[in-house]
């Protein structure tokens, strides 16, 4: 483990992770995730219609799309904290399929939150310590008992300082996380996530509402994951950081996988210019969500 | 005149007396799941009246002894936590509050009701369960003894002491369990239950077992609430639990000795007040009063003294000042 990140420039890039033509729910080379025909309706509404889709294992993936487009509902299924009308999944070769959430946990598939879910009033090491997994004190009887649990204890909170300086809130240890910055509650989430050490790190937009003096801070933590062998799904709205450091895209419009490939191609397919536009077609453009036209003029761009 | 001596020391009285132990163990219980855990339960009387009748029904009724009296009082109130908890506790928090106040008057109502007379009393409910346990009383003296305004019987002094050995006992076990990694999982869950889920813990074991370690010790209080007094209903209303919600939020919420403290706060200044009030009335100094209209002018006051401690210390007499300021 690197106990200091260093800015990588360019970071290196996973490649020939598919088999086959780059096309929706094309099949990897090893995946760790495989979700089939997996659908959620809100009443009339199909947020998730999924037919295929697989996450490489030991890369980056980028789950992008407009608003509306179920990203965050198809998280919300895979990790189990929604459930679908139909479908199944797996992760690791293990069906996820009516496991609960803390279920899902366990087995290594760790998750962010779009909005940001620090335990305000707790401390940060302890946010970080109730990270880890199979304590002994958490059960009741055995918790009377400090001899028991003491030395497990110990061990974490010696991991957690670890992490924590590596994401450089090892200062902060001691304050509330309500205290933190918007920024450093991401990080400190992040930092939470790898107390399981888990195998697959699923992130909700961890950019959002970061201010770009952190932003560099935290593309490095995410490669960083990679380089110690976790693989990462992540939805974004950032354009630049998808092109910088994911090694897959995954497009996704209307609750169905539009496209997937590399983040240059992906970028050049008219597919995803479709998706971004096709969402606002029959609205004002005055009313246009300024995120959108960002992103499309980034689209754009890249196709000249 | 006015015997302030009198009324000194009736409310230096109820610094240890039972009906004070038996709200501090009862707000203890609330800590662990408002303070602590975050569950709203509003009902904590029901707690409190399956302890008392639990105990008085198989003392006088199954004739069992005092332990198996205790041991069936608090699997009622395991059933019961399991009862409200299986359902409520996946919903959001305010399902439980809805359910548990409404479960409390429920329970009242099937003691006060007429139908189970023979074995409830219904209205005037039950006495004469109190012989098993002054039968274990190893005080043997005659008469009074004591110091100060503190002078009781033989009897009085075994309840006291075991009152306050459970009320102890329970706060080190509280102490010890929230010191824990457990504890961490429960003030987790108090945060933001979803972030705990997403880490691999099972919120809704938790939250069960928080809910039943709170209602046992409820259940525990309304043991020792009933020895030194009849069980009698009408003690069970939804006030009840108000009152200990008042004494929770006086001692400081997420505080072990925040509910003792706020429980000997509550009832000393409740017969400060009550005592001066009624002898000011005695003494002509509040004329347009009656002696009736007295004895709830104390709630009044006590209410004012709780609004005074809460609009100026918010977190309570023990509370962590902190912990509000970053209250969203």
């Amino acid at each position: 483990m690197s106990s200091d990140v260093t800015p990588t420039a360019t970071p290196v890039k996973t490649t020939g992770l598919h088999i086959g033509y780059a096309e929706p729910g094309c099949r990897k080379v090893d995946p760790i995730l495989v979700a089939d025909g997996v659908k959620r309706t809100f009443g009339g509404l199909t947020a998730v219609d999924v037919q295929h889709v697989e996450v490489p294992r030991g890369a980056i993936t980028a789950l992008i799309g407009p608003n509306g487009a179920g990203k965050t509902t198809f998280f919300n299924l895979l990790t189990g904290f929604d459930k679908p009308d139909e479908g199944s999944w797996e992760f690791d070769g293990r069906s996820l399929a009516h496991i609960p959430a803390y279920r899902v946990a366990r087995m290594g598939l760790i998750r962010t939150f779009q909005l940001t879910k620090s335990l305000g009033l707790l401390s940060v090491l302890d946010n970080m310590k109730l990270g880890a997994k199979g304590q002994t004190g958490e059960n009741l009887f055995r918790a009377i008992l400090p001899f028991l649990w003491r030395s497990q204890d110990k061990e974490i909170e010696a991991k957690a300082e670890d992490i924590l300086a590596r994401f450089k809130l090892d200062t902060k240890k001691e304050d509330y996380a309500a205290s933190l910055s918007g920024g450093q509650r991401k990080l400190l989430e992040m930092a939470r996530a790898l107390m399981s050490d888990p195998t697959l790190v699923m992130l909700d937009e961890p950019m959002a509402g970061v201010n770009p003096a952190l932003t560099q801070s935290l593309l490095d933590h995410i490669l960083d994951l990679k380089t110690q062998g976790m693989t990462v799904l992540f939805v974004e709205h950032d354009m630049h950081m998808v092109r910088h450091i994911a090694d897959w895209v995954i497009v996704m419009a209307e609750g169905k996988v539009v496209a997937e490939g590399d983040p240059h191609t992906v970028m050049a397919n008219p597919a995803v210019i479709d998706a971004y536009l096709g969402s606002h077609h029959d609205s004002d453009l005055g009313a246009e969500d300024p995120e959108h036209e960002h992103v499309l003029k980034e689209l754009l761009d890249d196709q000249q | 005149m006015i015997d302030w001596g009198a009324i000194f020391s009736n409310a230096a009285q109820e610094l240890i007396s039972p009906t004070t132990a038996a709200y501090a163990l009862a707000a203890l219980g609330l800590a662990i799941h408002f303070g602590y855990t975050g569950l709203l339960n509003f009902g904590q009387a029901g707690f409190m009246a399956l302890g008392a009748y639990g105990y008085a029904i198989s003392t006088l009724t199954f004739h069992f002894p005092v332990w198996a009296a205790v041991l069936v009082g608090v699997g009622a109130s395991v059933v019961f936590a399991l009862i409200l908890g299986i359902p409520t506790l996946r919903l959001r928090a305010d399902y439980l509050a809805i359910v548990t106040i409404a479960a409390a008057e429920i329970l009242r109502l099937l003691f006060t009701t007429n139908t189970f007379d023979s074995v409830t009393g219904s209205a005037t409910g039950l006495q004469g369960y109190k012989g098993g346990f002054a039968a274990l009383n190893p005080f043997t003296f005659e008469g009074t003894v004591g110091f100060g305004p503190w002078q009781y019987n033989a009897y009085d002094w075994w309840i006291r002491l075991v009152g306050w050995i459970v009320v102890i006992l329970a706060a080190v076990f509280t102490w010890l369990i929230m010191r824990a990694p457990w504890g961490r999982v429960i003030k987790g869950i108090r945060e933001d239950e979803d972030a705990v889920r997403a880490l691999g813990k099972n919120v809704y074991s938790y939250k069960m077992q928080s809910l039943i370690l709170g209602g046992v010790f409820g259940t525990l209080a309304g043991m020792i609430f009933v020895l030194p007094r009849a069980v009698v209903p009408a003690n069970y209303q939804t006030s009840l639990t108000f009152f200990i919600y008042a004494i929770l939020l006086l001692g400081g919420a997420a505080t072990i000795l925040g509910p003792i403290v706020g429980s000997m706060v509550f009832w000393v200044l409740l017969s400060f007040f009550s005592g001066f009030i009624a002898r000011a009335v005695a003494a002509g100094w509040l004329p347009f009063m009656s002696q009736v209209q007295a004895g709830q002018l104390r709630f009044i006051l006590v209410g004012v003294a709780i609004m005074l401690i809460v609009i100026f210390r918010p977190q309570g007499i023990l509370g962590n000042k902190k912990e509000l300021a970053f209250v969203k």
